[in-house]
C-alpha cells in the first residue's frame, strides 16, 4: 500500500472563492477519502427571521444568497400563503415566473463561466460572462437591481412591469439566443472539454436518492426532478417547456442540463411576456392564521425548501430554509472517491455549490489617505445612476 | 392507527393518505391530510422502521428535516417529497425532555446525515447510533451545552465570547501588530 498524505483545499477556497474546507485523503495522485468543513459563514439567518414581521422576513431571506436572491423570497411567501390560503393574481404569477427565469439564466452561465475557469479554459469564462450580463441588465429593467430584487412579497409582487418594460426583457433574451446557441456549440463540441468532463464524477441514479441530490446535479443523472413540473407554483403550468435530463452522472452531463436549460428558460420568459394578464399584482392578506406551510422553488441550483411555522401572532414561530448545495454539496462521498486530484476540484465545483457568504461588503482602501474609495451612499448613488440610464436605454 | 382532531376526522384520502394507510400503526395522529400535503405524529420508538418504508416507496426522497422547540421537547419533522406526485409528506417525532433523544435515520437515507448534525448543533435533539456526530455549523471553539436556535437564547446576551487570537508568538511579540 502506497502512503496516504492529505491535500487541504481550503479553508478559503482558492478558486471558487469562498469559505470551504475540503481534506482529500491521498494515496499518490487518487483521492481514497475525502472530508468537509462548512458554515464558516453561518449568518444565523433562521433565528433573525424569528424576531421579524412576517412581512420582513422576505428580505431577509433573499440576502441568504446572492445569485438565488428571487428563488428563497418565492419560496417564503409560498410558504406563507400556504397557511393563510392567499389566492395570489394572475398577474403576479407570471411576474414571478419571469424574474425566476431571467435568475436561472444568469446563474447558469455564472457556471458555466467558473467551469471553464476551473478548468484553465479562461475563453470560455470570458464568453459566458460576458453573455451573462445583459441577463442582469434585464433584471435590473424589471427590478431595478442586479441581485436581491425586493420583488416578493406576500400575497403577490412589489412592483409591477410596465409593456415597455416587458418588450424590453423579450429582446434582451431574443438576442441573448444567439450567443448562446454559439457557446452551447463551442462547449459541447469540444474535444478537450470531452476529455475532461465525460465519465468523470460519475453520480449514480441510487446515490442520487440516498444523497437526496437536487436540480441539475440529479437531472444530469438521468432523473427527472423539478419542482416546477412536479409541484407547479408561479406561472408554470400555465406555458409550455420541457424538463431537460441528461443521462451518465458525469460533470459533462450536468453542464449539458444546465446549458439547454437556459434555453428553456428563454422559452417561458417569452410565454410569459405575450401571455401575462392584466389586473392586480397582489391580494390584501389581513393576519396570518396559525398553522404550518411548506413553500418550494426550483431554484438554478435544485429546490429550494422553505418550512413556516405561525402560532397567529406577526412574527413566525419557526422558519426553517434548506438550500439546495445542503443536498448537493456531501454527493462528493459518492461522486469523488477513485478520482485524480484535478478531476476532483471540477467534479467538486460540478454541483454548483454556494456557501451564501455573501454577507460581507469588502472596502477597498486607498493605500496613502487609508480612507475607503466608495463609501456605502456612494455605490447606492452609482447603483441608481446605472438604473436611470438603463430606462432611459429602454 | 388513531386519528386525533378536534374539529372534524382528517379523512385519509389520495396520494397522501395512501402514504400514511402504507405506515400502518405507526402512525400515532394524522394533523393534515390534504392533496399534496400531508402531517402526521409517529411512534418515536419505529423512526427507523418508518423512514426504511418511506425509502423503499416510489419516488420518495427526504427533502430534509426540521427541528422545533416545543413544550414536552424538540419536534424532530422529516419532510418526505414525492416526484412526480409533488407531493410532500412530513413525519413528526418527538425527542423528550430531558433526554432530547430520537433514533437517527442517516444511516437508511445520507440526506439526513448533515441536517441531524446541524440540529444536534443549533438545538441540542440527540440522535442515537449517528454515524459521524461531530459539529457541522458551530466552530470547535463554541461552548458546549449552548444551543443558538433555543427560544431562550437571545442573540445579543448570551453570545460567547471570541476564543482568543490563536497566532504563533513570533508575530504577536514583534511590535507590528496585535499590541
Amino acid at each position: 500500500m502506497s502512503h496516504r498524505t492529505v491535500v487541504n483545499i481550503g479553508p478559503f477556497h482558492p478558486l471558487q472563492e469562498e469559505a470551504e474546507f475540503y481534506q482529500l485523503y491521498v494515496e499518490g495522485e487518487t483521492v481514497v477519502d475525502m472530508d468537509v468543513r462548512i458554515s464558516y459563514n453561518h449568518r444565523g439567518i433562521e433565528k433573525l427571521d424569528e424576531s421579524k414581521t412576517f412581512d420582513q422576513v422576505p428580505f431577509v431571506v433573499e440576502r441568504v444568497c446572492g445569485i438565488c436572491s428571487a428563488s428563497h423570497p418565492l419560496a417564503y411567501v409560498q410558504a406563507v400563503e400556504e397557511i393563510a390560503h392567499v389566492q395570489v393574481p394572475e398577474r403576479a404569477l407570471y411576474l414571478r415566473t419571469i424574474v425566476n427565469e431571467l435568475e436561472r439564466i444568469q446563474s447558469h452561465m455564472l457556471w458555466v463561466g467558473l467551469a471553464g475557469h476551473f478548468l484553465g479554459y479562461n475563453t470560455v469564462f470570458m464568453w459566458a460572462w460576458k453573455y451573462r450580463e445583459p441577463c442582469t441588465d434585464a433584471l435590473e429593467i424589471a427590478t431595478g437591481s442586479r441581485v436581491s430584487y425586493a420583488n416578493c412579497k406576500i400575497g403577490g409582487v412589489r412592483r409591477d412591469m410596465t409593456n415597455e418594460q416587458l418588450k424590453a426583457i423579450d429582446q434582451a433574451v431574443t438576442e441573448q439566443q444567439e450567443p448562446l446557441e454559439m457557446l452551447t456549440k463551442a462547449v459541447l463540441d469540444d474535444p478537450v472539454l470531452h476529455a475532461r468532463l465525460k465519465n468523470v464524477g460519475v453520480l449514480t441514479p441510487e446515490d442520487a436518492k440516498s444523497y437526496g441530490a437536487l436540480g441539475p446535479t440529479v437531472r444530469g443523472s438521468g432523473i427527472p426532478i423539478d419542482v416546477r413540473r412536479d409541484d407547479p407554483y408561479a406561472a408554470y403550468d400555465r406555458v409550455d417547456w420541457e424538463v431537460i435530463t441528461a443521462p451518465g452522472g458525469d460533470v459533462f452531463g450536468k453542464a449539458v442540463v444546465r446549458l439547454l436549460e437556459c434555453f428553456e428558460a428563454i422559452k417561458i420568459i417569452k410565454q410569459c411576456v405575450k401571455d401575462i394578464p392584466g389586473g392586480e399584482i397582489d391580494a390584501k392578506v389581513e393576519a396570518i392564521p396559525p398553522g404550518e406551510g411548506i413553500g418550494r422553488v426550483e431554484a438554478p441550483r435544485g429546490e429550494t425548501f422553505h418550512y413556516v411555522r405561525s402560532d397567529g401572532s406577526n412574527r413566525p414561530v419557526r422558519h426553517k430554509i434548506r438550500a439546495p448545495s445542503f443536498n448537493n454539496v456531501p454527493t462528493f462521498k459518492a461522486s469523488c472517491i477513485g478520482l485524480q486530484i484535478p478531476d476532483v476540484a471540477i467534479t467538486l465545483a460540478s454541483v454548483d455549490p454556494c456557501y451564501s457568504c455573501t454577507e460581507r461588503m469588502c472596502v477597498a482602501v486607498d493605500a496613502q489617505s487609508r480612507k475607503p474609495m466608495y463609501n456605502f451612499a456612494e455605490l447606492v448613488k452609482l447603483s441608481q445612476q446605472k438604473t436611470q440610464r438603463l430606462l432611459k436605454q429602454w | 392507527m388513531t386519528v386525533v382532531q378536534t374539529e372534524t376526522e382528517i379523512p385519509l384520502e389520495g396520494f397522501v393518505g395512501e402514504v400514511f394507510k402504507q405506515l400502518g400503526d405507526a402512525v400515532l395522529e394524522v394533523h393534515q391530510c390534504e392533496a399534496r400535503r400531508g402531517i402526521v405524529r409517529i411512534d418515536p420508538r419505529r423512526t427507523v422502521e418508518v423512514a426504511k418504508k418511506m425509502m423503499a416507496m416510489q419516488g420518495s426522497r427526504l427533502a430534509t428535516a426540521t427541528g422545533i422547540e416545543v413544550r414536552d421537547g424538540i419536534d424532530v419533522l422529516y419532510h418526505w417529497a414525492f416526484e412526480p406526485a409533488g407531493a410532500v409528506v412530513t413525519l413528526k417525532v418527538l425527542a423528550r425532555r430531558p433526554e432530547l433523544e430520537v433514533d437517527s435515520i442517516a444511516d437508511v437515507v445520507f440526506a439526513g446525515n448533515w441536517i441531524e448534525r446541524e440540529m444536534h448543533d443549533l438545538l441540542g435533539a440527540n440522535f442515537r447510533s449517528h454515524p459521524d456526530m461531530r459539529r457541522l455549523i458551530l466552530d470547535d471553539s463554541w461552548p458546549e451545552g449552548v444551543y443558538p436556535l433555543r427560544k431562550d437564547f437571545d442573540q445579543v446576551e448570551d453570545r460567547p465570547p471570541l476564543p482568543p487570537t490563536q497566532s504563533s508568538p513570533d508575530v504577536a511579540t514583534d511590535g507590528r501588530e496585535g499590541k
